[in-house]
């Protein structure tokens, strides 16, 4: 986020695209729903009438992956307009000449054939965003889970550099991470581009600082993406180790991922529990859970905050930290020899400008957020308030693109995926919390009731729904939540396993799955 | 802009917008509430915190009344403690049991607190009690109406906190009852059971059942606390792990955590239990020659871990083998992970599960 979570409390506007907030991140909504009683003006575009959706006061109800067109109509409307902030253009970005003449052609008129959002709604959203003091923008996978992804965040930041709605208290570009840690999985350096605090594996000064700092020769290009790891499994990947990651459910393509990880030669699994992916490991190791273990997790804000034991594992389970250590003592890798998180921690620390001012003691009380450049600095709750990382923001003259798979003959109904409030991920956690099972006892597929006659369905019954990839059956449940042609299901239940039937495309940069965008086809059981 | 006021004889300054109790409060006086949470808009219901204020004919609510310049207040004279005791008494009359456990709720323990300080013991009033129990055969939240005060604290913190509006209050004067739309159960409302008219309650009407099935409720003594961040999404709450004997019996959310502001939802406020589920993993496990998984010791588990990777290291090359981080587990975790491949294999073949 580019904005501390305090600030959804702040804005006049708040555009929410892509986002089940009072689902996936309730405590974050809660700060939205403050805002609307103090009078601000909620736009939210999501493709089913979510909760947000109930409480917005316009909705736009998009077709699933059209949100680059969305976008580009409202930068469309914003420009003709006049609603952009010329001194912010002047003075922070670059391209904006380019970029005007390149929105003059998608008017929202054109917007409303790919999108299906009426073009008056479209004018009203831009207006209402680009006209705001402090316009927000919160997003989260509705964005990113499409082959499109880097061009609907671009889009979106668009139309933040267009109206100067960044940098500022209440204003800002801000994706809701997913998992308690992934920020700090990335901020420690688990990605393929990136060493730890996010130093670039290409670039020269950083690979310098590596090979002295791990005192070994690294690869100068970047490593291979999860997705791209796991399609070589067999071929040229012959080892995994996964630490606490159930692939095989939360991935797309299910068969393509259980035949990859069964081709590979040696999978080590690191987990809480025997997970499907686990059962397929050669070597399974118990990890310590959450309430046992002693760490530093990283927030969606940037915040860096403790987590603390307070009951010891079961059994003989070990810190993950300890197992690792462990793996590579045996293996005579150098610079392993840890008995306590907090050298670890210390040791990122010391290796990552964003962390620089940091240490485990100074985090004691959870009072930074990162970029922390030096000891004694307060910490960065609002990036880009004078200037952006690489200098000026970018416009970006982003085409629309239609989905990997459309709607056809064969697989005529678009299906969407994503969470419920009461689960979460593949529910290896919330699945054996007692007392969930009373709030959501298993999967259903939302199907809009005017659709239930075209597809020969009944509410309450199973169908069988099929993708190019595969078909699994599941209960329907007519709902208005969906928007005719269009259902909904989560993949949090293995027995519904709804990752058979995704996996039709992947963003070309990021890699990340459309998984949100599958065209399948519905027959009654 | 400051401005100065009297309190119990000492000039002490105040900002604009400030209540009474608010000043007092930060200058130290232990003035008491029921109704009072200071998430919450003031409500002025239990009028346990009334003050002399010179210049007004009848003592004041110090919760709703705001602080104005040159004001003069006396936070505990004999007039007002004596105000006080009668207002407890009759509280305390009304509610069939005071004492009850810790596991209720966060503020669970608040009027029990109070009879305490105020030195009730019995009351010599008699009469009508409290609403009744609502059966709810929900798995969270306990309705025991028989403990409610009306302070309607959780009616508040639903609508003003939680913004879901659930819960309402219906009839008047003694017959009030705190209730759902249309008097339902809790899961046909706009609940969300995120638990937080648990924790904001004072006398543990509305109760964690979860965290009182865990545990014993005979004992009253308090769970040990251990604070941490919630294990599910991004956002980051601060959680009070609440434990005894080393088992995790509730979840108090952190009135103070830089994420949350006491806030937490269904899954923070209630899903811990999968820690010490009997399905976790307690042993390492290989697999036989038999194409099962088995139980073994960590020795061999690691020893086999670490030859699988060198053989294939040295047959395969280092481009062979990748690692994949975890979301879930803390940085240290994730910072050796990619030490493990970049350290080990000198490549850049790490992720993390971002992508999916």
């Amino acid at each position: 986020m580019s904005n501390p979570l305090v600030d959804m409390q702040k804005p006049d506007v708040i555009f929410c695209i892509g986002t089940n907030m009072t689902e996936c991140h309730p405590v974050a909504a809660t700060g939205l729903k403050k805002a609307i009683a103090r009078g601000a003006k909620l736009i939210v575009a999501d493709p089913r009438r979510i909760g947000l959706a109930e409480m917005s006061h316009l909705y736009l109800p998009l077709r699933v992956g059209s949100d680059t067109a969305l976008l580009l109509g409202m930068a469309h409307v914003i420009a003709r307009e006049g609603l952009i902030d010329e001194d912010f253009i002047e003075k922070r970005t670059t391209g904006f000449d380019e970029f005007f003449e390149h929105i003059s052609q998608w008017t929202p008129e054109w917007a409303e054939t790919i999108t299906g959002v009426p073009a008056k709604d479209i004018e009203t959203a831009a207006m209402w965003y680009g006209r705001a003091n402090k316009g927000a923008i919160y997003y989260t996978l509705g964005i990113t889970e499409h082959i499109c992804g880097v061009e609907n965040v671009q889009s979106l930041c668009n139309i933040a550099l267009m109206t100067g709605n960044i940098g500022r208290e209440g204003t800002g570009i801000n994706p809701m991470r997913g998992q308690n840690n992934i920020q700090g999985a990335g901020d420690s350096g688990a990605l393929p581009n990136n060493y730890p605090g996010f130093q670039s594996v290409t670039d020269p000064k950083y690979q310098a600082k590596f090979k002295t700092e791990y005192d070994r020769e690294i690869d100068l290009e970047k490593g291979i993406t999860k997705v791209t790891a796991l399609e070589l499994c067999g071929e040229t990947i012959h080892a995994m180790l996964i630490d606490g990651e159930n692939t095989l459910l939360s991935d797309p393509d299910r068969e393509h991922c259980e035949h990859a990880l069964r081709s590979l030669d040696h999978l080590v699994v690191v987990d809480l529990f025997l997970t499907e992916t686990a059962e397929l490991a050669d070597v399974v190791l118990p990890a310590t859970a959450w309430g046992e273990t002693d760490g530093v997790c990283t927030n969606t804000e940037r915040r860096i905050q403790r987590v603390r034991a307070a009951v010891p594992p079961p059994g003989v389970a070990k810190p993950d930290w300890w197992i690792i250590c462990q793996i590579a003592q045996r293996l005579g890798f150098k610079g392993f020899d840890f008995n306590e998180p907090k050298p670890i921690f210390n040791e990122l620390c010391r290796i990552s400008p964003i962390y620089a001012g940091l240490d485990w003691d100074r985090i004691e009380e959870g009072g930074y957020q990162w970029p922390v450049p030096y000891k004694g600095h307060p910490g960065t709750p609002m990036l880009h308030e004078e200037e952006f990382v690489n200098g000026r923001g970018i416009f970006s003259n982003v085409h629309y693109r239609d989905p990997a798979e459309t709607i056809s003959d064969a697989f005529p109904v678009w299906l969407t995926t994503g969470r419920r409030l009461a689960s979460y991920h593949t529910r290896t956690q919330t699945g054996r919390a007692e007392g969930i099972d009373y709030l959501l006892p298993e999967e259903s597929l939302e199907v809009n009731p005017d659709d239930l006659e075209r597809w020969e369905l009944t509410d309450g019954e199973w169908c069988k729904m099929s993708s190019a990839r595969g078909s699994i059956n599941i209960k329907v449940k007519a709902t208005n939540r969906s928007p005719r042609g269009t259902v909904f299901a989560s993949f949090s239940f293995a027995d519904v396993p709804v990752n058979l039937l995704t996996g039709s495309g992947y963003d070309p940069v990021t890699h990340t799955a459309e998984l949100k965008v599958c065209p399948v086809r519905l027959e009654p059981l | 802009m400051t401005h100065k006021m009297k309190i119990d004889g000492v000039e002490v300054t105040f900002s604009e917008g400030e209540t009474i109790l608010e000043v007092a409060e930060r200058h130290e006086k232990d003035i008491p509430t029921l109704c009072y949470d200071p998430r919450l808009e003031p409500f002025g219901g239990c009028r346990l915190c009334i003050v002399e204020l010179e210049g007004a004919r009848n003592p004041v609510a110090s919760c709703t009344t705001k602080a104005t310049p040159g004001m003069v207040v006396r936070t505990a004279t004999d007039t007002i403690e004596a105000y006080r005791k009668t207002l407890l008494e009759m509280v305390v009359s009304e509610n069939r049991e005071v004492d009850v456990s810790p596991l209720r709720g966060y503020a669970s323990g608040e009027l029990a607190n109070l009879r305490d300080k105020y030195a009730i013991n019995g009351t010599h009033i008699t009469g009508a009690k409290s609403g009744t129990r609502k059966t709810d055969e929900n798995p969270f939240i306990l309705r025991d109406y028989e403990l409610c005060i009306s302070c309607y604290r959780c009616v508040r913190v639903c609508a003003e906190q939680e913004g879901d509006h659930a819960i309402n209050v219906m009839n008047r004067g003694f017959h009030t009852q705190i209730t759902t739309e249309f008097d339902g159960l809790l899961k046909d409302s706009a609940c969300t059971f995120c638990g937080q008219c648990i924790q904001t309650c004072p006398t543990g009407a509305l109760a964690d059942k979860k965290a009182l099935r865990a545990a014993d409720e005979v004992t009253n003594a308090m769970p040990d606390k251990t604070r941490t961040i919630c294990p599910y999404c991004g956002v980051g709450c601060s959680v009070d792990v609440l434990t005894k004997d080393d088992k995790i019996v509730g979840i108090h959310p952190a009135m103070d955590g830089p994420a949350n502001q006491g806030a937490l939802c269904v899954k923070g406020q209630f899903a811990y239990d999968f820690v010490q589920h009997p399905d976790r993993l307690k042993t390492p496990l290989i697999r036989g020659t038999d194409g099962e998984l088995h139980e073994t010791t960590w020795e061999e588990a690691l020893d086999r871990a670490a030859e699988g990777f060198q053989k294939v290291h040295t047959e395969q090359g280092r481009h062979s083998i990748y690692g994949i981080a975890s979301g879930r587990a803390p940085s240290e975790a994730a910072y050796l992970m990619q030490k493990f491949i970049r350290v080990g294999f000198g490549t850049n073949y790490i992720d993390n599960c971002s992508r999916a």
